[in-house]
């Protein structure tokens, strides 16, 4: 039990830099030239490195980053953007320890047949993620050992979470409150 | 005693009179149509839907043996790490045991089917959407000042980090910075809010292994932290505190003694508790060992928080991407290196002890000035400017019916919650309500990595471990 200093200052201080000038991404953007490598800077607080990847670099754009170090499976998201094309969004987020820096990786998924390789053998923990965005936007991963719905009932109907899932439009479910005839 | 006659209908009992035909049907239907209505199946006629459907375990049951890739994710080994599959018993001789949702150790209503080999667990699986409300399409029809009481109520122990998280999320997209007074009660109170819920932890941990004692004890500290947390925001729980802007109020009169009054009587408490646990023999025998996880595992599920530290892991989001001015502020991060439940134990101990030190700087270095932004576009008008300013009276409308819109753009804030990195992932359209709003629970990453922590540990133990991983299921399942 020691109170550890936490790892080394190494990246932490890595200058504002944009897309594959940063030494980190540099590898990657040339292995991906289809992926556009950017450094956002909000109005307010840290910029944040947000990679955009064509769906079919994707499986291979993660495996790359967790090699290049960023091996901490942070969290897996899905966004629909409905009039937009592509219509959904995967959004993962991915933390170096030892470099200490985020990266998020977005790839764009198409609306009609909302599909892409699963993440589950590359980092163990987007098993569930996967499970959430298949359960609430009705994306596929492809190679999942277990597809299921994880938040709702397995006789759900529908994503909810998708903008087209009206809020107002589900039948509120009582058991056994027939009307007595 | 009612006056209404206990009338029967459709009464089954044999009439000492043989019925005539017609009303024998008639009875008969009465039956079914009662039967229909309150949904009473009786054994040994056909099952209705409703049945089949009530005992469907679905895709809840164990994957299937053979599938080799999916066996791996239930046993929890598909991180290759330090694990060594031991699998020469027979398959023939398992037995499957549903542990929850209603138990009283699985905090919530979680779920474990554990596939037993006599005591060891072989495999694990968590079933976890037993309180999901679906949340974050809530979120999506409310207005940014609304959703704070949305949020408050995923992680219901340590609701000041949701609102934290959120609020810096939206706070980012908008650009606006905060003033220092705001930013130090907000420390303040997520660093108490932090020792609340560990106390919980600990009550619960020690209640789980048979230390009913140190429930009492928990709860009796934990008091403290809830009337002080009443006190400055009105609630207990679920506070809607910490909102885009700064915070809903300023500290009350009379709040440096309650922190002074807090920083004598929970550190003495806590000694109390090490007196009662870490030298406690049961305690060690339930704890030291158990729910191993490694480094690499806490990686590759996602395990952040005391549970990654306990590991060896020195990560913490208050040190590394400091938020609201959190670095201003000295602490210790204490980092186990065993990865078992006592080692979590400890963890949490030290941070109970780091995050009173904090409290005890916020209180001696209180910066004066105003507790919100003053960006009258973001937060409401002092109540007296109302009646002066049209201006003010403006503000104050569109903000509570319109509320205010917030630039297009998508942004990612994680904090440190007790129980790990709490992230909220924010996408704008441009309009006053989020177009989307997805929180990273901490929880659902270690619920999510129970099976690396059971597999092939004693179904005894399996109680140890889900205390110590400290999950809270309004964050699980959102």
């Amino acid at each position: 039990m020691t109170d550890n200093e936490l790892p080394s200052d190494a990246g932490a201080a890595a200058p504002a830099s944009t897309g594959s000038q940063d030494p980190v991404f540099s590898d990657l953007a040339l292995l991906f030239p289809g992926a556009t490598f950017e450094r956002v800077e909000p109005l307010a607080g840290p910029a944040q490195d947000v990679v955009l990847v064509p769906a079919e670099d994707y499986l291979d754009l993660v495996t790359a980053a967790r090699n290049a170090g960023f091996d901490t499976f942070v969290d897996l998201c899905a966004v629909d953007y409905l009039r937009r094309e592509p219509r959904f969004e995967v959004v993962i987020n991915l933390v170096s320890v030892e470099l200490r820096r985020r990266l998020r990786i977005r790839v764009g998924v198409d609306g009609a047949r909302p599909t892409l390789p699963t993440l589950t053998w590359v980092f163990t923990g987007a098993n569930f993620y996967e499970r959430e965005a298949f359960d609430l936007f009705g994306i596929d991963f492809d190679g999942h050992p277990d597809l299921t719905r994880i938040l709702l009932p397995d006789d759900w109907e529908g994503h909810p979470l998708r903008k087209d899932y009206s809020v107002g439009s589900v039948p509120v479910q009582f058991k056994g409150a027939h009307r007595a005839p | 005693m009612s006056d209404t006659p206990n009338v029967v209908t459709g009464n089954l009992e044999a009439p000492t009179v043989a019925p005539p035909a017609a009303d024998e049907t008639q009875r008969s239907n009465t039956a079914d149509r009662r039967r229909e209505i309150h949904e009473v199946w009786v054994s040994g006629t056909e099952e209705p839907a409703w049945v089949r459907q009530a005992t469907d375990e679905g895709s809840q049951e164990m994957l299937i043996g053979g599938a080799e890739q999916a066996m791996a994710v239930q046993e929890g080994t598909i991180v290759t790490d330090d694990y060594v599959i031991e699998d020469e018993s027979d398959v023939e001789e398992r037995q499957i045991l549903n542990m929850g949702p209603q138990h009283p150790s699985t905090h919530g209503v979680l779920r474990l089917h554990l596939e037993l080999e006599g005591e060891t667990i072989r495999r694990v699986k968590p079933i976890i959407g037993y309180l999901h409300t679906g949340m974050e399409k809530t979120a999506e029809t409310l207005t940014y000042l609304q959703g704070g009481t949305n949020v408050t109520r995923m992680d219901y122990l340590s609701s000041f980090h949701v609102e934290l998280a959120y609020s810096l999320a939206v706070e980012q997209l908008l650009g606006i910075e905060i003033p220092p007074r705001s930013q130090a009660i907000r420390v303040l109170l997520t660093e108490l809010n932090r020792v609340s819920s560990h106390l919980i932890w600990l009550a619960t941990q020690g209640m789980d292994l048979g230390a009913i004692s140190m429930m009492l004890y928990g709860w009796r500290e934990r008091e403290l932290c809830l009337a002080f947390f009443e006190k400055v925001t009105g609630l207990r729980m679920n506070h809607n505190f910490i909102r885009p802007g700064g915070v809903a109020a300023d500290l009350p009169d009379g709040w440096e003694d309650d922190i002074e009054h807090m920083l004598k009587a929970i550190p003495a408490g806590i000694a109390e508790y090490e007196e009662l646990l870490t030298e406690n023999p049961i305690f060690l025998d339930r704890t030291v060992g158990v729910g191993v996880i490694t480094p690499s595992e806490c990686k590759a599920y996602g395990v952040t928080g005391p549970t990654a530290r306990a590991a060896g892991l020195g990560w913490d989001l208050r040190k590394v991407f400091p938020y609201c001015g959190i670095d201003r502020y000295e602490f210790n991060v204490p980092v186990g290196e065993h990865g078992d439940v006592f080692d979590r134990y400890l963890v949490r101990l030290e941070e109970m002890r780091q995050s009173l030190h904090i409290a005890g700087q916020v209180l001696e270095t209180m910066p004066a000035g105003d507790y919100r932004s003053d960006d009258r576009k973001v937060t409401p008008p002092p109540r007296k400017r109302i009646d002066e300013s049209m201006e003010a009276l403006i503000h104050h409308f569109k903000l509570f019916t319109d509320g205010f819109k917030v630039p297009m753009g998508e942004v990612y804030q994680a904090v440190e919650s007790p129980r790990g990195e709490l992230g909220v992932y924010l996408v704008s359209d441009g309009g006053s309500r989020p177009w989307r709003l997805h929180v990273r629970a901490p929880s659902f990453n270690h619920v999510q990595a129970l099976p690396v922590m059971l597999t092939d540990s004693l179904v005894a133990d399996s109680v140890a471990t889900l205390a110590s991983i400290d999950p809270v299921l309004g964050d699980v399942d959102r």
